[in-house]
């Protein structure tokens, strides 16, 4: 695949000061309150803190003891309470239950309220409400951005998906726009935007907005272009929300694709993260993986074995790993035949690595024997056939009673909702009986409360019911009758977006998302971005990328843009096309996913930029897959 | 020019000269007689306060305001109680202090702004005597009362009033008094006959003047410099003492030979200068005493008023002012007869020069040979800032202007900026505008308290072309002007609000740094709500926009504006503001419009008040979303009956949104919850709230077989399910004899290889095997290979003749059934062949 102009991809900017920054800012917070102090930090802030300021750090600036935030009362015996937490409001009310007991007890205590990356007013008038306002100080912390990798940055906010898709509240965007702002102040400016989708839509003015309340600063372009991209508008068809932003151009994407992150990920980073759940970089192995007690470890691009294997398809991982090995065993042989003095450079010299790399490639080793054992069997096997199916659009009646089955024998509550979903996506909803049928049958088999669910998974356009076209028109007038006009307009738009007919076939038609089947897929030396999911599919999200980079522009897309509800818009820079800087940096491609993006897709984006000489910088709310798209949709009341 | 000299008066080693500002604009016959007159420092405006011509009860004193030249600002009769002293700010405010102590603020234009009153014992004991003195804290007021108690504010915009302690034998009002300033501390300093003491917040001391001789008798009139560090004391035997205002050193001591106290005395000295200087005025006499015990004597025809500046004295009369001043030394310098200073001659080596004489070229030589060229140039520059009058003032300029083109490595800047200060300082100093600034005065001030006075005296056009010329920051030059003269422009009443918009929008465009907002609230604040809402359209930033709309009740359009402005805090300020305003059924119908703040309220109240947001579903009759909502609800119920009679109406609520599917589903669920608790009763099995197939693998772990049927039938559940279930369950319970008999009950609907399956996954392949035959044709070989029965699944394979099958045995066989392999082998050749 070697074409003659492939440049290769430049560096991209040191992100780590975002980390410094971060921490900076935490210890002049810190310091806000004198003496010692507890510290109570959000459960799901104690990953990301970890890789911002380790505990060391924490007691240098007299932090006593830190506590999880669990929702119950606390035993803590110090006069000083430090809480860290995100803007939830739950996590507010509870605060205020332990200043108001302190309170009843005669306690007195100084509180100190750090919120991240922002705070809302809401939380701020839930303090009022509660009578503590005058009682705690409060602060923001501007942690935006958590770099997990030399090319991957987290905003660490899982609930943006729920919130903005599902409630409709858009209380994130503003901080998506201001995770934005950072950067660009940072490492900008962007000399393009590209975009698509509502949300990215509001994220880009939402930063533009901050940009021209700041003063700007011109400053040597590190990055090129930006793009957004958002998951998850309703779209009957595959959609879920995606920002891209160039460095150079920068672009705005929101709102696409579904599927991708609906499929099983087969790329050996996206194994792992369905399998073991990467948090925050960083897995815990279980003892079937070690053999010995469980371990974290931290997965980037500075494990060498890893970063070697991480964007490979699953069936070569094997066989890498075991020339790994060999090698490694060559390293070591070394030693034979060595006399005293080549023997004592080689173990100052490389032994430490060797045996460095030696203890990785036995975890990654026991890791794949582990994922082969739960992965290879028959089961997976089918799985993967009837998702191949659905993409191609062959034998569905052969795919639904898999499905039912898979319901039926209970194999597992999230997998058979991804089914479920997946088959509405690539079908443009369900058969009405078949929309009855699967859904009794899978509450049925997981209890009458995932009727919310299915309300939810409705809401979102990934679980619907096929209407046809005329009905739809009587409804709409039917309906349009007896709301007011605003209700009306809202209605008839979203009837419009489920009258288009299937649009996952037309827009795989039209991109060529499915590869044809008939030629074999070579996995090893792969041709294009499909090998993430073994040839099947190329992810819209990263389809839509490649396409935009290529044209520089939405032209040539309208159709597909008008599949995928439009929204999409690009901007180029204030400083004009004929300033382009000449150097790396318009090769540097920010993509920025609204609602999460997955490994596979980044591991598809790896590719593409090697292919392409593109570098890119993904910056994702969280880092999603099936079961933590699905389980964000569910509604847990019990 | 030669006449330069002419009107300076040599006192000691310095010289005074009185330069006229302006002929008075103003037509005042009986001049200043009987009048209070406040004239504001720094070319400030002046007040009269005059008594009416005839006394009569019905007629009122007229407050009168005037710019420094004599320009009439406003006029209007005094209708509130007798004032006892009228003075200044430095922010240009008009300070009338009454006898009952209140004090009352108006604006250069005579509008009233606001009041305060100096305390209320005062109202009682009257206020004798009032001073208004500046100070680096603002402008301050002191005030001796009836029963000789003195009362300071520091700063009236902070007002902080202060009794000073009493003052050991006074009986009315002292003989004089002033204000002092020292050490960050406010004084007062009094004398009474002879004695002379300082007050502060504590205490009050007996102090006396160094050298001043007990002779001189008592002390009548008193003044301290413009920078509070010299002191003047007048004695009533004619003595004029000077010294530093600590009182620790004496300066001078003059014999006036005038035994009335002067009706006004006034220092006159410039910064730096060595030669500080008093200037008294009596009825027909003013005098300048310096140091040096000299004096000069100005007769004086007419009423006059003595304003002290930084560097002189304004000689105010009702036909003319004057500025008397020490000549600074650099015009001393360049215009004494027969001055040999190298600005001196080059001053003269222009002139030569305009007349086209050799003579220039000498006098340069002259200065050249002393390498004094430099100086020569710089000293004319200083001293055309010095001087008034344009003429001079371009000579000069003209000269060193000459001056330099002989000088290769000489800094323009200082020249520059000279020329650009001055043309800006005759522009203001015009009398149609009235600011007589001298440059001293003008550095001091500052070029942004210029603008600001301009701004406050309303010549925007002028402070613009200024802030434009001095090339000043957008944000600190026009827009700040712009912002003031909005402000103004909003309160015009005869103009419509449409006019004004356009006017306001058209001027101020996106200058830096001016805010919409401010000027809506302003035309808010003068009762036009129209007028703002127009003008808040401008407002770019919606953040600012929010808050002033919700104070003029525009609660609407307070929230679409919010919402635009996707900032979600906004959006909620507003609807908490709103759910406090409004009647809950408004505030619904409001929300209902603006889908995103109702979905922020609807989130909060998911997590705060769950009654209200059924409440909202119910006004927009969502029936859906108000089932979705009992079924979350029932969840949170303890009691079955509770939590069934929710369900029911969550039934009825999808009924009414048409949806059988859940309505099915929830009648469902509660019959399954009465039949759990029936069992629970009965049995003890613990199904409550399981989900029906949790409930059925429970009940057949139990072994509840009849049960569990009843369930199969009453809820429809389908075969295949049913029978995956019963088979997991019996192979979980290795009941083998049940499961036979399970499969033979009928065919089954999944097939048999679930059976050989479970059996294998259990470990009995006995069992497995009985079940092979019963599988179907298709599915025979992966039954085969899983009880690795690889014989039976060749022959399978082999009678399918199905390629990839065989491969599939193949792959399973290992090196020792050479014999099949080989078998297979041959059977796929041959199926290959046809």
């Amino acid at each position: 695949m070697a074409h003659g102009g492939r440049r290769d991809s430049p560096e991209p900017p040191d992100f780590s000061l975002l980390k410094r920054l971060a921490r900076d800012q935490l210890i002049y917070l810190l310091e806000q309150l004198p003496g010692k102090k507890d510290l109570f930090i959000e459960a799901d802030l104690m990953s990301p803190l970890d890789r911002i300021a380790n505990v060391s750090t924490l007691k240098e600036h007299e932090v006593d003891k830190l506590y999880k935030v669990e929702h119950k009362p606390i035993v803590s015996t110090s006069d000083q309470l430090c809480f860290l937490i995100r803007p939830r409001i739950q996590t507010v009310k509870w605060i205020c239950d332990v200043v108001n007991a302190d309170k009843v007890a005669g306690k007195y205590r100084r509180y100190k309220i750090i919120f991240t990356p922002q705070k809302f007013y809401a939380c701020e008038a839930v303090l009022e409400e509660q009578g503590v306002f005058g009682d705690v100080t409060t602060d923001e912390w501007a942690f935006y951005l958590l770099p997990l990798d030399n090319d991957i940055i987290s905003l660490e906010l899982p609930e943006f998906f729920r919130d903005n898709f599902l409630a409709g509240d858009q209380r994130w965007v503003r901080t998506a726009g201001s995770a934005l702002h950072l950067l660009h102040s940072l490492y900008g400016p962007f000399s393009k935007v590209y975009g698509i989708g509502r949300c990215s839509k509001m994220t880009y003015e939402s930063w533009r907005r901050q940009v021209e309340e700041g003063e700007q600063r011109s400053r040597e372009a590190e990055i090129g272009t930006v793009f957004l991209i958002d998951r998850g508008e309703n779209r009957p068809s595959a959609t879920r929300r995606t920002v891209i932003s160039f460095l150079t151009p920068l672009a705005v994407f929101t709102d696409v694709d579904f599927v991708t992150p609906l499929c099983s990920q087969v790329v050996y980073e996206g194994l792992m993260d369905d399998i073991f759940r990467i948090k925050c970089g960083c897995v815990e192995f279980g003892p079937d993986v070690t053999s010995d007690k469980s371990i974290k470890v931290m997965l980037n691009s500075n494990d060498k074995v890893f970063n070697e294997i991480r964007n490979e398809h699953f069936s070569n991982v094997f066989g890498f790993l075991s020339q790994k090995a060999r090698n490694l065993q060559t390293a070591y042989d070394k030693r034979q035949g060595m006399d005293i003095k080549q023997m004592k450079t080689f173990v100052s010299e490389e032994l430490k690595g060797l045996k460095q790399e030696h203890r990785l490639l036995s975890l990654h080793i026991g890791a794949s024997e582990s994922i082969m054992k739960k992965k290879t069997k028959q089961d997976f096997q089918e799985l993967l056939k009837t998702e191949h199916c659905l993409l191609e659009g062959f034998e569905i009646r052969e795919c639904i009673s898999f499905i039912e089955e898979h319901i039926n024998r209970q194999v597992s509550m999230i997998e058979s909702l991804r089914m479920l979903c997946l088959l509405s996506i690539t079908e443009n909803g369900l058969l009405p009986k078949d929309y009855r049928s699967l859904k009794a049958q899978y509450l049925q088999s997981y209890g009458v409360n995932h009727l919310l669910t299915f309300s939810n998974l409705r809401q979102l356009g990934l679980l619907v019911e096929q209407q046809p076209g005329e009905t739809l028109t009587v409804m709409e007038s039917k309906v349009g009758k007896l709301v007011n006009d605003k209700t009306a307009g809202k209605l008839s738009d979203a009837f419009s977006s489920l009258a288009k007919k299937s649009n996952f076939r037309a827009l795989s038609r039209k991109l060529n998302l499915v590869p044809k089947s008939d030629e074999e897929y070579d996995l090893r030396v792969p041709r294009d971005m499909a090998y993430i999911f073994s040839g099947a599919y190329v992810p819209l999200s990263c389809k839509l990328i490649e396409q935009v980079l290529e044209r520089g522009g939405w032209t040539g897309l309208e159709e597909v843009t008008r599949l995928l509800n439009g929204h999409e818009f690009a901007v180029t820079g204030s400083n004009g096309a004929d300033l382009r800087p000449k150097n790396d940096a318009q090769r540097i491609v920010v993509l920025m996913f609204l609602g999460g993006c997955t490994f596979s897709e980044i591991s598809a984006l790896r590719f593409l930029g090697r292919e392409k000489g593109y570098k890119f910088i993904v910056v994702t709310t969280a880092v999603t897959n099936s079961s933590r798209l699905l389980e964000a949709l569910l509604d847990n009341h019990v | 020019m030669a006449f330069i000299t002419a009107t300076w008066n040599p006192l000691g080693e310095a010289f005074y000269r009185k330069t006229e500002l302006y002929e008075m604009h103003w037509t005042m016959k009986d001049a200043l007689r009987d009048c209070l007159v406040a004239a504001a420092p720094y070319g400030g405006p002046i007040a009269l306060l005059r008594e009416p011509h005839r006394r009569s009860p019905s007629s009122r004193p007229q407050l009168e305001i005037y710019s420094a030249s004599g320009v009439a600002v406003t006029s209007f009769p005094w209708k509130s109680g007798p004032v006892v002293h009228l003075g200044w700010t430095v922010s240009d405010e008009l300070l009338c202090i009454q006898e009952d102590g209140s004090v009352l603020i108006y604006d250069l234009f005579g509008s009233f702004k606001r009041h305060f009153s100096m305390g209320q014992e005062v109202v009682q004991s009257q206020v004798l005597e009032a001073k208004v003195f500046h100070s680096p804290y603002g402008t301050g007021v002191a005030i001796v009362t009836g029963s000789s108690r003195f009362t300071l504010a520091t700063n009236i915009d902070d007002l902080k009033l202060r009794r000073l302690p009493e003052v050991p034998g006074l009986q009315g009002k002292p003989s004089c008094w002033v204000v002092l300033t020292q050490d960050r501390q406010t004084k007062v300093l009094l004398s009474n006959g002879p004695e002379l003491y300082i007050l502060d917040n504590t205490s009050c001391t007996a102090v006396f003047p160094p050298g001043l001789s007990p002779q001189s008798g008592g002390i009548v009139h008193m003044c301290v410099s413009f920078s509070y560090k010299y002191l003047a004391l007048f004695t009533d035997t004619g003595q004029l003492w000077t010294g530093t205002s600590n009182l620790q050193e004496k300066l001078s001591e003059v014999d006036t030979n005038m035994l009335t106290p002067p009706k006004q005395m006034v220092w006159c000295r410039r910064p730096k200068s060595q030669q500080p200087s008093v200037v008294l005025l009596w009825d027909r006499l003013l005098m300048v005493a310096g140091v040096c015990c000299d004096t000069i004597q100005f007769p004086v025809e007419d009423q006059c008023v003595l304003v002290g500046e930084l560097d002189g004295v304004r000689v105010i009369s009702s036909t003319n002012q004057e500025l008397l001043q020490e000549v600074p030394l650099v015009c001393q310098d360049i215009f004494k007869i027969a001055s040999m200073a190298p600005g001196a001659l080059l001053l003269e080596a222009h002139r030569e020069y305009e007349k086209s004489s050799q003579k220039a070229d000498e006098y340069l030589r002259e200065i050249k040979e002393q390498s004094m060229l430099g100086e020569a140039v710089r000293q004319c520059v200083e001293a055309a800032g010095h001087e008034y009058d344009t003429n001079i003032q371009k000579s000069l300029l003209r000269a060193a202007s000459f001056g330099k083109c002989f000088l290769t490595d000489f800094s323009p800047d200082p020249f520059v900026t000279i020329c650009r200060e001055l043309r800006v300082l005759n522009a203001i100093r015009d009398s149609s505008v009235g600011l007589p600034l001298t440059h001293t005065q003008f550095k001091h001030m500052t070029l942004q308290v210029l603008i600001d006075r301009l701004v406050y005296r309303q010549f925007y056009p002028l402070a613009m072309e200024i802030c434009r010329y001095l090339k000043i920051p957008e944000y600190q030059g026009i827009s700040r002007v712009l912002k003031h003269w909005a402000s103004c422009k909003v309160q015009q009443k005869d103009l419509s609000d449409e006019a004004i918009a356009r006017a306001v929008c058209l001027k101020v465009g996106d200058s830096p740094g001016v805010s919409y907002s401010h000027i809506a609230a302003k035309a808010y604040e003068c009762g036009r709500t129209e007028l703002a809402i127009k003008l808040l359209d401008f407002e770019a930033r919606s953040g600012e926009q929010v808050p002033l709309l919700l104070k003029m009740k525009r609660s609407h359009l307070a929230l679409s504006k919010a919402v635009e402005s996707g900032d979600t805090d906004l959006v909620y300020t507003v609807v908490t503001y709103l759910k406090n305003e409004m009647n809950r059924g408004d505030f619904f119908m409001t929300l209902r419009n603006q889908p995103v703040a109702l979905s922020l309220y609807r989130q909060f109240c998911k997590l705060q008040e769950q009654d209200t947001l059924k409440d909202l579903y119910n006004q927009d009759d969502d029936h859906q979303e108000l089932a979705n909502y009992y079924v979350a609800a029932s969840y949170r119920e303890q009691r079955l009956e509770s939590r069934l009679s929710v369900l029911q109406t969550a039934v009825d609520e999808y009924n009414k949104a048409k949806n059988e599917f859940a309505a099915k589903a929830t009648e469902d669920e509660m019959r399954l919850l009465r039949l759990q608790r029936k069992l629970d009763d009965e049995k003890g099995a613990g199904l409550l709230g399981l989900s029906l197939q949790e409930t059925m693998e429970a009940l057949l772990a139990l072994g509840l077989h009849k049960q569990t049927d009843q369930l199969y039938r009453d809820f429809r559940v389908p075969d295949k399910r049913y029978w995956w279930l019963k088979l997991k369950s019996l192979a979980e319970r290795e009941d083998w004899e049940e499961l036979e008999k399970f499969s033979k009950s009928k065919k089954s609907p999944i097939g048999y290889l679930p059976f050989v399956e479970v059996c294998t996954k259990r470990n009995n392949k006995y069992e497995a095997k009985k079940y092979i035959p019963k599988v179907a044709p298709e599915q025979k070989v992966r039954a085969h290979l899983a009880v690795s029965d690889l014989e039976g699944a060749a022959d399978a394979a082999i009678e399918r003749k199905n390629d990839s099958e065989m491969g599939a045995v193949l792959s399973r066989c290992s090196a020792s059934d050479r014999l099949l392999i080989d078998r297979l082998n041959r059977a796929r050749a041959s199926a290959a062949k046809k």
